[in-house]
């Protein structure tokens, strides 16, 4: 494993932790997770890459206890996720939106969907209108509250599910692969929402996804394949291995790997690159 | 030989307060052997349009002329419309339902009402097509594939009705990069291998910009624009006001050219990018 940024017991406080956790999905299959030690800092925003089958979506739903460890312990804010009494305190401190927006609305019109959460809690009706309105507001949807969820874009609709997870108060939020199904509009909505909310609110963000350019504004990067951890670090330390990348099927955005492609050609630029201002600011000096 | 749609215009919910034209008096010509794309974001009439190519939806006015037949004629036959476009949906692997990958690829054969030895030919013919090889996969259930690998298999189940022209939605959705360039290139192959005519409808424009030989862009229904990749992404600002955007290295060239370099913009892979750059800043080079 090539790992760059071990600071990660730092002295903040971890909101996950994943203790040495393997998992299989039954008996005779090989193990789909194989010793994961990983934790993530409250306010973090970590994204995770790997091809599919690589684990990363065995690795969410192990956090949100939808799944339980074969080995090993998960901790969510100190609970573990094996202690069934716990299990709506975890999935709530940490909630999931998952890919296809029209598996997760359940309500006929937008509020309704939103309140789902809070109404099974068993929050008084007055309070529950309040967090409503206020999860709609932070993500810019309260002008469609009394819209059916079906006439909605898909990045509307994934910013209703995201609102969802905030009218539970959870202080993560686990994204598998929300922007998959959506159009370039529709993912620069939800990119920004997930964004503000880390910015903003302090929201620990753990984002799936296969879009290197969602990938490259987290503060830290991981890349698995085959059930392991096999790249940790900031965006620049990961996607700067161009080949170890590309080796385990994912890509980089096309800025970096013309910058490596400059470098190569004997440009004097960093490897680093990520953003297009930063390579067309080397090149300019 | 093409399809052609003349001033087709497509309404939902006509006559309730909801009524929107989901297509608005769209003249556009596919001419055989082509490869062209289709984008616009989503609700900008893209999947409505291509569900009009083989007569699954019909135009509330106007017409589609499919190889010289219209599709309003009475003696158009519908059943034969759908042999020459194929169309192959979104997650088109969630229609995958028989046992065996063969069963699955032969279900369309065999409705076709072609004897047992055809329809083997066939199922051979579209299995090889999309790179698989026919003996090992066979036999396999499509359901132990892996998503790209599915996905490969629902579109051989279209191409063994020997389509003369492949439309694809969003064929590389929800993949994993190497999911996504092994459809692509598949694609990329059969074109240039069959001669197929080949409608390929996405979002990502770097896939667009690699591909196609000729843009048409949807907006709210209406063509907003249609020629070569050249032609289209020059137009950064423009597509940006739909929601749409550039390839990455296209925003490179052009903020270089911004600054001041006389530098070609319409350049959409990296290689190029880097020739050019070569050609422009090379003088630089601290070798």
């Amino acid at each position: 494993m090539v790992t760059m940024n071990n600071n990660i017991n730092s002295k903040e406080e971890n909101i996950i932790e994943i203790n040495n956790v393997s998992f299989k999905y039954s008996e005779d299959e090989k193990l789909a997770l194989k010793n994961i030690d990983l934790n993530v800092r409250k306010g973090e925003f970590v994204s995770i890459l790997g091809h599919n089958g690589s684990g990363k979506s065995t690795l969410a739903k192990l956090i949100n206890s939808i799944l339980l460890p074969t080995e090993g312990d998960i901790f969510v804010k100190k609970m573990n996720t094996k202690e069934e009494d716990k299990l709506w305190k975890i999935r709530s401190t940490a909630g999931m939106v998952f890919q296809n927006p029209d598996n997760q609305l359940v309500g006929t019109v937008v509020e309704e969907d939103v309140a789902f959460g809070p109404e099974n809690q068993g929050i008084e009706s007055g309070l529950i209108r309040k967090i409503v309105d206020e999860s709609l507001k932070t993500v810019d949807m309260f002008e469609f509250r009394k819209r059916p969820p079906h006439l909605l874009s898909g990045g509307q609709k994934q910013r209703i599910a995201i609102a969802g997870v905030l009218a539970l108060n959870s202080e993560c939020i686990i994204l598998d692969e929300p922007t998959a199904m959506l159009d370039p509009s529709g993912r620069e909505e939800v990119m920004d929402t997930i964004k503000k909310l880390n910015q903003e609110q302090n929201k620990t963000i753990l984002l799936i996804t296969h879009f290197m350019n969602e990938a490259v504004e987290a503060d830290r990067v991981i890349v698995m394949d085959e059930g392991e951890i096999k790249l940790q670090g900031t965006p620049k330390e990961v996607f700067s291995k161009v080949d170890i990348i590309k080796e385990f099927g994912l890509d980089v955005p096309q800025v970096t790997e013309l910058a490596q492609e400059l470098k190569k050609s004997g440009f004097n630029i960093s490897e680093d690159i990520i953003y297009t201002e930063e390579l067309v600011n080397e090149l300019c000096q | 030989m093409s399809i052609k749609t003349v001033n087709l215009i497509f309404k939902y919910s006509e006559g309730t307060q909801f009524e929107t034209r989901a297509l608005d008096d769209i003249n556009i010509e596919i001419k055989k052997g082509d490869f062209v794309g289709i984008i616009g974001h989503t609700g900008s009439g893209k999947s409505t349009l291509i569900q009009h190519f083989n007569g699954l939806m019909k135009p509330d006015k106007g017409d589609i002329i499919i190889e010289g037949k219209s599709l309003k004629a009475k003696s158009t036959k519908l059943k034969l419309i759908r042999q020459i476009v194929g169309l192959v949906f979104q997650y088109p692997e969630y229609q995958l339902f028989e046992e065996t990958v063969y069963k699955d690829v032969a279900y369309g054969p065999i409705n076709l009402g072609l004897k047992d030895n055809e329809v083997e030919e066939r199922v051979k013919y579209a299995i090889e097509l999309v790179g698989f090889d026919y003996k090992e996969v066979k036999d396999k259930s499509p359901f132990d594939l892996s998503g790209g690998q599915k996905r490969r298999i629902a579109i051989a189940g279209v191409l063994a009705m020997k389509p003369q022209y492949l439309i694809l939605d969003e064929p590389t959705a929800g993949l994993d990069p190497a999911g996504r360039n092994e459809i692509l290139s598949q694609v990329e192959k059969l074109h240039r291998k069959s001669g197929i005519t080949v409608i390929l409808v996405s979002h990502s424009m770097e896939d667009i910009a690699r591909l196609v030989k000729h843009i048409f862009v949807l907006n709210k229904g209406k063509l907003y624009m249609e020629g070569t990749p050249k032609e289209i992404y020059s137009q950064s600002e423009e597509l940006k006001k739909i929601g749409l955007g550039v390839p990455q290295v296209v925003e490179i060239m052009k903020e270089l050219k911004k600054k001041g370099f006389n530098i070609n913009t319409d350049i959409f892979n990296i290689q190029d990018a880097r020739d050019e750059i070569i050609r422009v800043l090379g003088s630089n080079l601290n070798v």
